[in-house]
């Protein structure tokens, strides 16, 4: 299947010459939740500005359903939404008359009933004719979200799009993301709340340092990229690791009382078998045990620092 | 073309100066009122006739063109203005749209709203002295032609602003200076010879004369002279909008 999104070699240098992009080549896929990681200043909101037009680029292509974004700049643009990580807001307007307004702006005509449905779906209906200036900041983020969901695009950005907002209004987010996921639109999601990415988005890139440096399904990301580990509560504390279990990639903290043994899943064997038997053998006792993966977070960060 | 964006662009802004009527409409017709009674009764019964026009109907061509020209470059020096302080810009440079159709939305409604005032500035005038259009097809092709020429520059104005003070200083101290002595309270045969000639560089007392030339047929320069001033300066308003939009200046990084 074409890709919805085709980005080919796109760079950007903002006059002074800082470098925000290098080279970045990104295919996103119709109908997925991709989740764009990366620090601050990582080059993710020039990357999408460059791809909604709000921001020239240096070189390269981008290519949405198949439409260059310069040339054929209307095609593209009409199929985009975009909801940006501050919150700019028209003071004086109500959110009816925004989602008109953005609808409208995008070339589609009047349809009232659209606009009840998606401020309904975001909890905005009794708010619909208060001014902008009195909502709250949720509020104002979901009404970016309505005026974003008003022309029915086939592309969605979400830059940061949880940020500042509480655990139930983000709970809320995560549940319009899904069902907009569910309605065949593709959601390119930027956050740095990597818990978000985890729960929601079906592929993973990072970007740091203007450079895409990896792009994977996230369940695949986090089974190859991920450590598991095994942690034994002994019930006798031990003062060192015995050299009998030396072959055995081993730690042991809390004063000796716990053996932590990091494993690969990818491997045929684990290993753990045999360290059973080999602590068996040793004569070493445990009392409890489990095991833990790393999150996307921990795969994140060692992802970026090895960038670095 | 996006009719539709046109269409949303146009009612909100329209919609906005619906909102502020009073600062809209109701303070231009107020001041033109006041400038009635200062210039036209208490000073205007002091001065003979210009050009055989009792002084109180003489200025209100140019009391028009004071208040639509100021009142354009407002209307849509803030329309684009507020966007970029806001932040909503961003929804205008990611939409589907030509600066054609920005322009048309944009400086339409601001055009509009002048023309809307200047009409009302006439109504009101009409309470004050008797008036006369001697060429009413004219008298309208200046007032648009001269209302959606200062909204392009007031448009582009508000796109080289940065700041408030930017903002209303153009205003302040070049339009309104340029005005006052473009001819709006008198003729520019009163000048001495020498001001005559400085008068002639400035570029408003050409839209002034060819406006008032159309209520009165009387003209401090040729009326071709008028159009052909007001089409050159239409012309460049245009010129360096399509060259705004195409640059990205101060809109787009």
């Amino acid at each position: 299947m074409q890709p919805v999104i085709r980005i080919t070699d796109l760079t950007k240098t903002y006059a002074g010459g800082y470098e925000a992009l290098k080279a970045v080549n990104l295919e996103i896929d119709r109908g997925e939740i991709f989740g764009l990681l990366g620090p601050n200043g990582a080059g993710k909101t020039t990357l999408i500005n460059i791809v909604c037009g709000i921001v020239t680029k240096t070189s390269g292509t981008v290519l949405v359903d198949g439409f260059d974004n310069v040339s054929d700049y209307r095609e593209t643009r009409s199929r985009i939404g975009l909801v940006p990580q501050e919150l700019p807001t028209e003071t004086f307007e109500t959110p009816l008359n925004v989602c008109r307004f953005s609808r409208g702006l995008f070339g589609k005509p009047d349809n009232p009933e659209h606009i009840e449905k998606v401020l309904k779906s975001l909890s905005l209906w009794d708010k619909k004719d208060q001014k902008m200036m009195l909502l709250s900041g949720g509020m104002k983020r979901r009404v970016l979200i309505a005026k974003a969901l008003a022309h029915e695009p086939d592309v969605l950005f979400l830059d940061e799009p949880t940020a500042g907002v509480d655990v139930e209004l983000r709970q809320d987010m995560w549940n319009v993301v899904q069902s907009l996921r569910e309605s065949g639109v593709t959601v390119i999601l930027t956050t740095h709340y990597i818990e978000e990415a985890e729960q929601l988005a079906d592929r993973i890139g990072v970007i740091n340092h203007g450079e895409v440096i990896i792009v994977e399904e996230k369940t695949k990301l986090m089974r190859e990229l991920g450590k598991k580990e095994l942690v034994l509560h002994l019930t006798d504390p031990l003062a060192g690791i015995p050299t009998s279990l030396g072959d055995f990639e081993l730690e042991l903290s809390d004063g000796g009382c716990e053996l932590t043994y990091h494993y690969d899943t990818k491997r045929d064997h684990t290993g753990i078998t045999s360290l059973l038997a080999a602590l068996h053998d040793a004569g070493i006792k445990f009392n409890d045990l489990n095991t833990s993966q790393s999150s996307l977070e921990e795969i994140f960060v060692g992802l970026v620092h090895k960038d670095s | 073309m996006n009719y539709n964006a046109i269409r949303a662009i146009y009612r909100t802004e329209m919609a906005r100066m619906m909102r502020t009527v009073v600062q809209s409409i109701v303070a231009p017709v107020l001041s033109t009122s006041l400038y009635f009674v200062i210039f036209g009764a208490a000073i205007g019964s002091r001065i003979t006739e210009i050009d055989g026009v009792s002084y109180g109907a003489f200025i209100v061509p140019g009391l028009i063109m004071l208040s639509i020209m100021t009142e354009s470059i407002s209307n849509s020096s803030f329309a684009i203005y507020f966007p970029k302080f806001s932040g909503t810009i961003f929804e205008l440079l990611s939409a589907p749209v030509s600066f054609v159709e920005v322009l048309l939305g944009y400086v339409g409604a601001a055009a509009t709203k002048s023309v809307i005032i200047g009409v009302i500035i006439l109504a009101t005038a009409s309470f004050f002295v008797t008036i006369e259009v001697a060429h009413p097809a004219i008298m309208l092709l200046f007032l648009v032609l001269i209302s959606v020429s200062f909204s392009l520059f007031g448009f582009i104005l508000g796109v080289w602003a940065d700041g408030w003070e930017k903002l209303t200083i153009v205003p302040i101290l070049v339009i309104m200076p340029l005005t006052f002595l473009g001819g709006t309270f008198y003729s520019i045969s009163m000048l001495p010879p020498a001001w005559q000639t400085v008068s002639l560089f400035n570029p408003i007392v050409y839209l002034i004369s060819g406006f008032r030339w159309s209520f009165y047929e009387n003209a401090d320069v040729a009326i071709g002279l008028s159009l052909g001033m007001a089409i050159t300066f239409l012309s460049l308003c245009l010129i360096a909008i399509w060259w705004i939009f195409k640059t990205g200046y101060k809109l787009r990084n």
